[in-house]
């Protein structure tokens, strides 16, 4: 009489009961919803931001892109844009946001240029607010922050006052992951160097950058798709990544791949013994899920409790 | 305070106007000369989430209601293959009905595959053996809403836990009596009224006492008679999210209520060891899906719908909680900075 309403697919071994297959139905509901994840990039003119992006996820975000000249520079304030992206990979659906911040640092004096930048991040957090202490909260839109890449010039010997007091004004409202841009201008060993002052300013000035969480040593993961095999446990010793995007393909060796062609030599973008681009997306892209829980968990509810003590009773 | 909503649309237009939102890019074609680095990894966040479900665990929290007898604690030990119930935790069976419906949870964590689980059972034990049985489901009704209500305590503290704890109802397995005949009026406003907070799924208890013939019979007469007074079971239809859940939960839907025998005793049948009933007629094989429906009933609230509960609880029925909450009381509760003290009278 039976009619097996289920393909018995799943084991049967005495005492098996079958709840470890949770994370394969909460697999399959995240996966028809799809995921969604805003990333901010920050830094002056020039540093090869919109370029980064493009090489990070494969796509041109910027198609008719007008670059002002200086003198219509001084009349601007810092901009916010936000595009978005839809991107499927084998069956996973990702819809991601980047906000551009075109004019920071551009002005004579840049004084206030991060305010409307913080200002942009509230607004975001207090739409949430608004909308998860509404009625309907059926389809709360998540337009937080989730990461800000901050781009650090290469040209200097260290972090700048602007790159200092940023990060000190938004440590506790991002996840700030810093970025040497236009690492291709430097050696390796000028590299090193200026990574090392960075991390020094940072920790001498109490800024709070993204900590990636520990990766547990036996299972330490290896990327081996994207990279020659990585360990994720050491990924953190890169920070900041110095990288190099590129919009061009060039033919190297019979293929064709991102890069900078130079007199000189080819910069490969992809390549991991010319910069950190590999391990930035790896690491971006592995750790979406930290991000995002990190905004929530930390930065969103601190925002909360500031906001509700203020308009408490 | 007044409510929070005005306060926030003030403060809104103070904010900077809108971001210019570009319109959304599809993300072109990959080239033909992309090789293997045309791949992102975006997929990796389901390893990612995969990953974060098995470190934090999870509740699950079952309640079982029935008439004393109708084998409800030995059920819910044969769908976890633990000593999990109330059967097991010290209860006499000799000891009196209650004079009143009584609500005992208890908890254990049982761990599968690397995955670690916080299940409550919760027993009601007296529902439905007094002479006069009348709204003997209001202290049911009481303890589910109880549950939501700490819930939302806890979402609108202004230093709230990271992980609320989850003690809301996620299933409530309501056991009719295999009489052969029909549902009871008990049965009937019990559904009526806790069908809408909380996700009933009905089984046939001690389907061992039928034939196949009767068993069938009944379940459509059951089924037929739950459709006429209105009742929705889990999976309700109006909370199938697409065609491939409909489908699914169709099939499912038509083969309910399930007709179940529990048991926690072995027995050797063919070689192997097999939970089940022994009489002089054979053994009835808890299991075997040609003596009783079990294995089905714990596939579809185990191994399938297990998620699914517990979001129709969040996102459905505690929705409906809340929203009762913010219209009667003119707005959310006061958001005080709330001692431990006065956390209680706030409300």
């Amino acid at each position: 009489y039976t009619h097996l309403l289920f393909s018995r697919q799943f084991s049967d071994s005495a005492g098996y009961v079958g709840f470890a297959n949770l994370p394969n139905q909460v697999h399959r509901k995240s996966v028809k919803k799809g995921f969604e994840f805003t990333l901010m990039v920050v830094g002056e003119s020039g540093l090869g931001k919109s370029t980064l992006i493009n090489s990070l996820f494969l796509t041109d975000l910027y198609p008719e892109r007008y670059i002002p000249g200086a003198a219509e520079k001084i009349e601007r304030t810092v901009q916010i844009e936000a595009s978005t992206v839809e991107i499927e990979e084998r069956g996973v659906k990702l819809r991601l946001t980047v906000v551009d911040t075109p004019g920071y640092g551009d002005a004579i004096n840049s004084q206030d240029c991060f305010k409307t930048i913080i200002q942009y991040i509230d607004n975001q957090f207090e739409r949430y607010l608004h909308d998860e202490s509404g009625l309907n909260r059926r389809h709360i839109i998540d337009n937080r922050v989730h990461c800000c890449f901050y781009f650090i010039s290469p040209f200097g010997h260290g972090l700048k006052p602007l790159d200092v007091e940023f990060m000190k004004a938004l440590h506790g409202k991002v996840n700030i992951v810093p970025v040497i841009a236009k690492a291709d201008t430097l050696t390796l060993k000028e590299r090193e160097r200026l990574k090392r002052r960075v991390l020094d300013e940072i920790s001498e000035h109490g800024i709070r950058i993204y900590q990636l969480p520990d990766a547990d040593s036996d299972e330490d993961e290896e990327f081996k798709e994207q990279t020659r095999v990585l360990k994720a446990s050491l990924i953190p010793t890169f920070i900041p990544f110095a990288v190099i995007g590129s919009n061009q393909l060039i033919e190297v060796k019979g293929k064709k791949i991102r890069g900078r062609l130079y007199p000189w030599g080819v910069v490969e973008v992809e390549n991991p013994e010319h910069n950190d681009f590999l391990k930035l997306r790896t690491m971006l892209v592995t750790h979406m899920q930290d991000l995002q829980e990190v905004t929530q968990d930390l930065h969103y509810e601190n925002f909360r409790s500031e906001r509700l003590k203020r308009t408490g009773k | 305070a007044g409510p929070v909503e005005s306060k926030n649309e003030a403060a809104m237009s103070e904010l900077v106007p809108e971001p210019r939102q570009k319109p959304v890019v599809p993300m072109k074609p990959m080239g033909i000369n992309a090789n293997l680095l045309g791949y992102i990894g975006i997929d990796t966040i389901i390893e990612q989430m995969r990953k974060k479900t098995m470190k934090t665990g999870f509740d699950f929290n079952i309640m079982v209601v029935g008439q004393s007898g109708l084998g409800k604690s030995t059920l819910v030990n044969t769908l976890f293959k633990s000593q999990v119930s109330r059967k097991s935790s010290g209860w006499n069976r000799e000891e009196k009905i209650p004079k009143t419906v009584e609500i005992k949870a208890i908890g254990h964590v049982i761990e599968e595959g690397g995955v670690k689980m916080k299940l409550t059972v919760i027993d009601t034990p007296g529902f439905g053996d007094q002479i006069n049985n009348e709204n003997c489901w209001e202290p049911i009704e009481k303890y589910i809403n109880e549950q939501y209500e700490k819930f939302l305590k806890e979402e609108v503290n202004i230093a709230r836990k990271k992980r609320i704890p989850d003690t809301r109802v996620h299933c409530c397995l309501y056991f009719i009596s295999p009489t052969g005949h029909s549902l009871r009026p008990l049965d009937l406003e019990f559904m009526k009224h806790l069908s809408k907070v909380v996700n009933i799924i009905p089984v046939i208890a001690k389907a061992d006492t039928m034939t196949l013939e009767e068993k069938t019979e009944f379940k459509q007469r059951v089924r037929k008679e739950l459709e006429v007074n209105g009742i929705e079971f889990y999976p309700q239809k109006e909370f199938d999210e697409d065609l491939e859940d409909k489908t699914e939960n169709d099939k499912i839907r038509e083969s309910m209520p399930f007709a179940v025998v529990g048991s926690d005793k072995e027995y050797q049948v063919n070689g192997k060891r097999v939970l089940g009933r022994k009489t002089p007629w054979g053994i009835i094989e808890v299991e075997n899906l040609t003596h009783c429906e079990f294995a089905l009933l714990r596939d579809f609230v185990i191994r399938t719908h297990l998620q699914d509960l517990k979001e129709v609880t969040h996102n459905i029925h505690y929705e409906t909680y809340r929203a009762k909450r913010l219209n009667d009381n003119g707005g959310l509760p006061p958001m005080t900075v709330e001692t431990e003290e006065n956390h209680e009278s706030n409300l």
